[in-house]
């Protein structure tokens, strides 16, 4: 099946969760709202053997010049191997506090990473995720650096490099050739 | 003891050539330094693109084996260690992990822009200069270096290592 025609039997199934079908390049996209996604996920993979989640990422659109309807959107890649169809849907995330949405980990297995790399970079919570913990940042890391109004130094700087600068100092007294008496200024400052 | 000093042989400043017992008679500093100096063993640590022009330094057309620097899987072994590459937060203690294993004499070679500033990466997840948390003996600019400016900062080290006095005793 087409994949326009299979963005317009989804809409006939979930007739109040669709915002839009778009199509450029012989590429549909499906504006959706994010409430039903784990539902739709199981209809397109159930009846359309959308098979293979080829991605899953975050968006933020604090800063989009264009036209956009929530701040946050989760975007998913779907493709059927089957039959060589695919499919983008692009989940409106309500806007509040803590955005979060339903985890899709029970349809493909292989959206967990990418889950917890949206939840650590973009923010957006998972519901039922089975692991949702930091995946690229390390452990203790503050913020989601790919919110538009995290600064690009950061706001805070990683306990675990503080306490690396910190154990550095401390160990400078066993290195061979260290002065002993530091001229002007430590090593490390 | 005066007729013996005449029949020394001056080779140079400090070294002297005994000829009757084919010995040679230098301070140990001198000694030591020289041996230092010829045998540099890196810890093969690559951490981001610098190290591809890193092995290219190592391989057959610059060789850097005929300075005997031989590359060691492990810093037990080594006792360089060539920041070759981006160094994140995440990764500096890795770093300072692999240089606190080597055994002393250890020295370290920041290469490229971002392990001697941070380069271009000025950013939330990237140190600003490895010796934020290293002593650095020798900083290499490029990005990345060109294997020769690799081979250049391994001679400075050289230098460096040759004027040293007094580390191979803590009493010296």
């Amino acid at each position: 099946m087409e994949p326009i025609r299979i963005a317009h039997d989804l809409e006939e199934n979930f007739p109040d969760s669709i915002l839009g079908i778009h199509e450029h390049m012989g590429q549909v996209s499906v504006l959706v709202h994010a409430e039903f996604i784990l539902l739709m996920c199981m209809f397109l993979k159930g009846k359309h053997r959308m098979n293979h989640l080829n991605c899953l990422c975050g968006v933020d659109n604090l800063t989009r010049k264009g036209k956009f309807i929530e701040r946050f959107e989760v975007i998913y890649q779907l493709y059927s191997i089957d039959n060589r169809t695919s499919l983008r849907l692009k989940a409106q995330i309500p806007n509040s506090a803590h955005p979060a949405i339903d985890s899709i980990t029970s349809v493909w297995t292989g959206a967990d990473w990418l889950e917890r790399e949206t939840y650590d970079l973009v923010g957006i919570a998972f519901n039922n995720h089975p692991n949702l913990k930091r995946i690229l940042t390390p452990d203790g890391f503050e913020g989601h650096p790919l919110q538009k109004e995290y600064k690009l130094r950061g706001d805070t700087e990683w306990s675990g490099f503080t306490e690396l600068k910190e154990k550095a100092k401390q160990l400078q007294e066993f290195d061979f050739n260290f002065p002993k008496v530091s001229k002007g200024g430590d090593l490390y400052d | 003891m005066g007729k013996m000093n005449d029949d020394l042989v001056h080779i140079k400043d400090g070294i002297k050539f005994i000829p009757g017992a084919s010995a040679i008679v230098a301070p140990l500093n001198k000694i030591i330094n020289w041996g230092r100096a010829g045998s540099i063993w890196p810890a093969t640590f690559g951490l981001a693109c610098c190290a591809i022009e890193m092995m290219v330094a190592g391989a057959a057309t610059n060789d850097l084996d005929r300075f005997g620097i031989i590359f060691r899987a492990s810093p037990r072994q080594a006792d360089c260690l060539i920041l070759a590459g981006t160094i994140t937060k995440k990764m500096a203690p890795v770093v300072r992990r692999v240089y606190d294993q080597m055994p002393e004499p250890r020295y370290v070679i920041a290469m490229g822009s971002c392990a001697c500033t941070g380069g271009m990466f000025d950013t939330y997840a990237v140190v600003q200069g490895a010796d934020e948390f290293l002593p650095v003996d020798v900083y290499i600019p490029g990005c990345p270096p060109r294997p020769e400016a690799l081979l250049e900062g391994l001679i400075k080290l050289q230098e460096k290592i040759m004027q040293e006095q007094g580390r191979w005793s803590q009493f010296a």
